[in-house]
């Protein structure tokens, strides 16, 4: 198993937990009463903003996993604020749900100053979308945006590392397995194999894992 | 001799009338009008309407009524959009549960899906469903400012209901009604294909009736832009209409169903099995597990005339807006409406001439004129 990649993955998270820590200074001050629901299937993710919600002074932080029963939900919570990311396919049913539904007690509008269009397209960028309640003054929800766009943003970050490192742990598990391929046919020792595998990759103007991939493939394919 | 193509990308909902964008692309129409045609798939409406209007996407497969919402700003981050043209004709049925058949057809509901005849059952059906005292159905449909949600309450008002106090409508995603009527969630729905077919294959639902059937030959999807988009690249609109216009007279040929059927059902777009795709693409449809019915214009892919919007269908669909409480009786938003389903962009990038006037409008329980 990819244990490397795991620990980068922790280093990484710790590191990111550090940072989301930093940020309660930050926020010093923006303590209110706004209760703020979280609907994400990710439930790292979600955790991650609930987190950095709470650091900042927000005690009223639900989350959500799943749209059954929500139009319940949201009735009982009534909140301030909905942080949904934009992958989930019921948005389309909670913009709905906004413009209908009596369990709702106040018009949501989405985002709150659609003036703001440097904000919206940042949320946007970063995967997530808010709804708030009309009335709302935007100083006190525009923190809460912007936390959950970082959030957004550096979760996939993590997420890409995570890939990243993964993938840099397959290139050497098929370098070594082209290596090996190289010294049982050519009788080479290991050393000699890899710098086989440069050269022909200098060679070629290739990359040394494209050319152990090929070798790999070829290889499976004349039955080893 | 390495021509530099232009950039656009393309929003879409996995449906079966995105097949027009995936033929331009897959097809190589794009390519030949100077365009690089990028296909992102997408998860909801809400997403497209958004990342359209924040400028991710060029352009998008849109439901028709969208971009009226958008630009009448009832909708959340409205944007002045225009649909200078439509993507398919057609394609949506209204499923019902098996059980709620049953009895509509014990009812006198016409098999074949006539639309007067099967809501006359199913308003009879409700009735003596509230005489027993027993719950309001609940109908999905995937947007409330879409044809899915027009076709639907006309079809319930033309039988005397009223969708809001006789039945339940909420918004469900295409890909999952059908499981939420195995599921008993929906007792109902107005769906694109291949979700109806999705139903009456897994012998869950059955097909009540049909958008062909509601109001035949009438604009689904339609090209979605911001103005702000159409009015910088007045060309690069003109010649990816061109080049859709050629996918979708590809696509309209019977001969080349198995391919689009294949094409759509793969893993980058619908993800499906293409025996779903292929009822509607070659109109061949099974209302009910026994029942088939060749409904030849059931889904069509048009590249000529009748791909040009008309203000007509804008107003149209503004109308239903004002019907049913999502907009304000107005002569100013009215004329905008015609103005986005204006044919003048689609016509100029053609080169045909005058359309001529606009059709009138004509759903299945209007006089004949």
């Amino acid at each position: 198993m990819p244990q490397e990649g795991v620990i980068v993955y922790l280093c990484r998270a710790a590191a990111f937990l550090r940072c989301i820590k930093n940020d309660l200074a930050h926020n010093v001050g923006m303590r209110g009463g706004l209760s703020i629901l979280v609907i994400d299937d990710n439930k790292i993710r979600a955790s991650i903003i609930e987190e950095g919600l709470r650091d900042a002074g927000h005690e009223k932080v639900i989350l959500v996993h799943q749209m059954e029963g929500l139009v319940r939900q949201i009735a009982d919570i009534n909140p301030d604020v909905i942080v949904i990311d934009l992958e989930n396919p019921n948005r389309d049913r909670l913009e709905h749900m906004f413009q209908v539904s009596r369990a709702v007690q106040r018009p949501i509008a989405m985002f709150v100053d659609k003036a703001d269009s440097q904000s919206i397209e940042a949320a946007v960028d970063a995967g997530v979308s808010a709804y708030i309640v009309d009335g709302l003054k935007r100083e006190r929800v525009k923190p809460i945006l912007d936390m959950a766009i970082s959030r957004f943003r550096a979760f996939s970050k993590l997420t890409q590392d995570l890939e990243d490192a993964r993938n840099e742990l397959a290139d050497r598990k098929t370098i070594d397995r082209a290596k090996g391929i190289l010294m049982k046919s050519k009788s080479l020792t290991e050393q000699e194999a890899y710098d086989l595998l440069r050269k022909t990759a200098m060679n070629q103007s290739r990359k040394i894992i494209e050319v152990a991939q090929s070798l790999v493939i070829a290889s499976g394919l004349l039955g080893d | 001799m390495g021509i530099k193509l232009t950039p656009v990308i393309a929003g879409f909902i996995p449906l079966l009338d995105s097949a027009v964008l995936v033929a331009a692309k897959e097809k190589g129409f794009a390519e030949r009008e100077g365009i690089a045609l990028q296909l992102i798939r997408e998860t909801s409406w809400a997403n497209i309407r958004d990342r359209l209007a924040v400028g991710h996407f060029d352009v998008a497969h849109m439901l028709a009524p969208m971009p009226i919402a958008a630009s009448l700003n009832l909708t959340s981050l409205a944007v002045p959009m225009l649909a200078p043209m439509v993507l398919g004709l057609g394609g949506n049925a209204i499923t019902v549960a098996a059980s709620i058949w049953r009895q509509m057809a014990d009812l006198g509901a016409d098999l074949d899906g006539d639309p007067a005849s099967t809501g006359v059952a199913f308003a009879k059906v409700l009735s003596a469903r509230k005489e027993r005292g027993e719950s309001r159905l609940r109908f999905g449909v995937v947007h409330p400012f879409s044809g899915h949600a027009y076709e639907l309450r006309y079809w319930l008002a033309a039988a005397g209901l009223d969708p809001d106090l006789d039945v339940e409508i909420s918004v469900v995603p295409p890909q999952l009604m059908a499981d939420a009527l195995a599921a008993g969630q929906l007792d109902g729905y107005c769906v694109g294909e291949p979700w109806n077919t999705a139903a009456v294959q897994a012998g869950t639902g059955r097909i009540a009736t049909y958008k062909q059937a509601i109001w035949p030959d009438s604009p689904e999807k339609v090209l979605g832009v911001t103005r702000k988009w159409a009015n910088a690249q007045p060309d690069t609109l003109s010649a990816l209409m061109r080049a859709i216009s050629a996918a979708a007279d590809w696509c309209a040929q019977s001969d080349h169903l198995t391919e689009l059927a294949q094409l759509l059902a793969g893993p980058k777009y619908i993800d499906c099995s293409s025996d779903l795709c292929v009822p509607a693409l070659g109109g061949e449809m099974k209302l009910g597990k026994n029942t088939h019915k060749s409904i030849p214009d059931f889904l069509t892919f048009s590249g000529g005339l009748r791909a040009a919007p008309s203000p007509t269908q804008g107003v149209w669909f503004f109308s239903q807006m004002v019907r049913w409480g999502q907009a304000v009786a107005d002569p100013e938003a009215e004329r905008q409406a015609a103005e986005i389903f204006s044919p003048e962009f689609y016509e100029a990038a053609l080169g045909l001439g005058l359309v001529g006037e606009p059709q009138a409008i004509r759903l299945f329980d209007m006089p004949v004129v």
